[in-house]
């Protein structure tokens, strides 16, 4: 491989941040996932990019209590990704909070790494809570972890559940839906990266999963809407959830608009880039754009 | 000659709701996911006494199966039940990736298996689950014969760190484990010693083996041994091998189809180790239908005349290398004024 590639070891803390701090961090995601990918020759870059912002907030913002210099802390607070394709941004993000070594990322589906295509908690990887992949299992764990710690042992944990919305389309994510919703439980918050495609073409156009508000709010969730690339609006939307939970109030559905690829011009909104990686050159045009 | 009896009849699923109460009590970490069938698969005795570590999630397996793997990747000791017909199947690949592959502490009560819950018909017989969940790495599948031990069963999995699917049943059944018998994962019983012809069962074909047994002891004065297999996964190679050697020629019988449940664990273990002819009872690639339940273990062939039947075919297999007998279909002929 002619372009060289090196990932940077700089992590981030988890504390409240003015608004312009987060460029800098998601900006770094954004790299990692290009970098990692182009070196692993297959993988998803089209999802992490676009819900790389809402990641960026949520643990780098001060929305979620971890330590990740102790991933078993049993007061911390969970996250699922539950489009499990979507682990290069769960990786780097891990990554960039301390969980591991940045320079692993290179590691990416190769034979023997901890980060496996779709997260396996076989591996071990600290950070990583389940493995996830076969699509609408993830976000029903997320509601049984909520469930242990709302309704069992009443403590005031959060757990975080990234969905796609073409995983929508599962059945099964609407039977997690329904006990999260039926079950009340606050401290439970749903993310739906609302980019529209999927591998065949537009969600739209596939199956409508639409309108996704009016679904979740008749399954008893609070939902906010916001675009998934303003961070302030994506602070606004956890901020609620911590009121919601607070209050004893409804689960949380953060309905996050983004674009596939955003970031990189010639991924942004193409559904084509839902599973393909980008060759060498490819990568280097997206790493020049990632400055 | 050890003649074993009866001292009564209850249902397998009484003994599945009873030990997870008997849990409950020792272990605050056991929590139950109702599916809407509690009172049918008797998780309802562990509601009534602990109705804060019960959760209800409506008909709706494939989330009921993975709000247990949350549960238990957050530290509890999560039981899910309801008819393996959706118990197993329904939520087939929450099994495989959620609670397998995440080696998640969950365990599964698959009630209302086989032909034995009787007029609901095929759509409820589960007789296929055990060739699909021996199959997935980290998992634990049991089969008890009876109530006693498929309580003992019961606690045993809740005891056991890692995936476990409990199989059991409907109607009452004969009781002939003993409360003070010993029940060990994956350490098969040997209930009669034999030299003659193996016989190897789990589940309610357990008390028929025991019947063919004394029916071949008095007919044509065969000692067969009988073995419960109530553990499939992990199997008890050394018991098998062991009988198999010592006899010669093996039976198996389950309620559940012929291909790839016990037939099939028992075979491998030993074609590996020690090939004898073998001959299997159980259903034969077809579903079962609406009957009473022990009309249908008789009209499927799932009773003590299949496994003396089958003794006899193969012990001739064993004695002459192939046999005329399996052109009888109709085992009347080796039962007839019995």
């Amino acid at each position: 491989m002619s372009l060289e590639i090196n990932f940077s070891s700089k992590v981030f803390e988890n504390r409240t941040r003015e608004h312009n701090e987060y460029d800098e961090i998601a900006l770094t995601i954004r790299q990692d996932i290009i970098k990692s990918l182009v070196l692993a020759k297959s993988g998803h870059p089209g999802g992490p990019l676009g819900i790389t912002d809402v990641m960026s907030v949520l643990f780098f913002g001060g929305n979620m209590k971890y330590e990740s210099s102790n991933p078993d802390w049993s007061e911390r607070d969970r996250f699922v990704l539950s489009a499990g394709h979507m682990a290069p941004v769960q990786y780097s993000t891990l990554a960039r909070a301390g969980y591991f070594p940045t320079d692993e990322l290179n590691t990416l589906r190769k034979y023997g790494s901890r980060l496996q295509g779709h997260p396996g908690l076989d591996m071990h990887l600290p950070g990583i809570e389940t493995s996830s992949g076969s699509l609408g299992q993830g976000v029903s764990i997320a509601v049984g972890m909520a469930m242990s710690d709302w309704i069992i042992d009443k403590n005031d944990r959060k757990v975080f559940c990234v969905t796609g919305d073409g995983e929508l389309q599962e059945g099964a994510s609407w039977e997690a839906a329904m006990a999260a919703g039926s079950h009340k439980l606050s401290n439970f918050c749903w993310i739906v990266d609302n980019n529209d495609c999927q591998i065949d073409g537009r969600v739209k156009d596939i199956l409508s999963v639409y309108p996704l508000k009016e679904k979740f709010e008749s399954f008893n969730f609070d939902v906010i809407e916001i675009d998934g690339h303003d961070y302030k609006q994506i602070q606004s939307a956890f901020d609620r959830f911590n009121e919601n939970q607070k209050n004893n109030g409804l689960p949380t559905c953060i309905i996050a608009k983004t674009y596939m690829g955003e970031g990189v011009s010639f991924m942004k909104d193409q559904y084509k880039w839902h599973g393909n990686p980008p060759n060498e050159d490819q990568a280097e045009t997206a790493l020049s754009e990632l400055k | 000659m050890t003649k074993i009896e009866s001292y009564g009849n209850k249902p397998t699923r009484d003994g599945f709701g009873l030990g997870l109460v008997e849990l409950g009590e020792k272990d605050e970490r056991i929590v139950v996911i109702g599916a809407d069938v509690s009172g049918s698969v008797k998780t309802s005795y562990f509601q009534e006494r602990f109705p804060d570590r019960f959760i209800s999630v409506g008909v709706a397996e494939q989330n009921a199966t993975t709000v247990a793997v949350g549960l238990a990747l957050s530290g509890k000791i999560p039981f899910f039940s309801s008819y393996s017909a959706f118990a197993a199947f329904r939520n087939a690949d929450q099994i495989r990736v959620s609670i397998c592959y995440n080696e998640a502490n969950v365990k599964i009560g698959g009630g209302h298996s086989g032909l034995t819950v009787g007029p609901d018909g095929a759509t409820h017989q589960s007789l296929e689950e055990v060739s699909f969940l021996r199959t997935l790495p980290n998992m634990t599948l049991i089969c008890p014969a009876d109530f006693e031990q498929a309580k003992k069963a019961t606690v045993a999995i809740g005891e056991m760190v890692g995936p476990a699917y409990l199989r059991f049943g409907r109607p009452s059944v004969p009781m002939f484990t003993k409360p003070e018998d010993e029940f060990i994962i994956g350490k098969a019983d040997i209930l009669r010693e034999g030299t003659d012809i193996s016989i190897v069962a789990n589940g309610i074909m357990v008390w028929e083996a025991l019947k063919a047994a004394e029916a071949l002891k008095e007919k044509h004065n065969i000692n067969a041994e009988v073995i419960n297999c109530h553990t499939i996964k992990p199997i008890d190679e050394n018991a098998l091998v062991n009988s198999a050697k010592k006899c010669g020629a093996m039976v198996t019988a389950e309620e559940h189809q012929v291909h790839g449940g016990l037939s099939g664990a028992v075979a491998e273990v030993l074609v590996k180790n020690y090939p004898i002819p073998m001959e299997f009872v159980g259903v034969k690639d077809t579903f079962g239908g609406s009957g009473e339940p022990f009309e249908l273990t008789e009209i499927f062939g799932l009773t003590w005349k299949e496994i003396y039947a089958s003794s006899l075919l193969a012990i001739d297999r064993k004695k002459n290398g192939s046999s005329e007998i399996r052109k009888v279909k109709d085992v009347a002929v080796y039962t007839e004024g019995m």
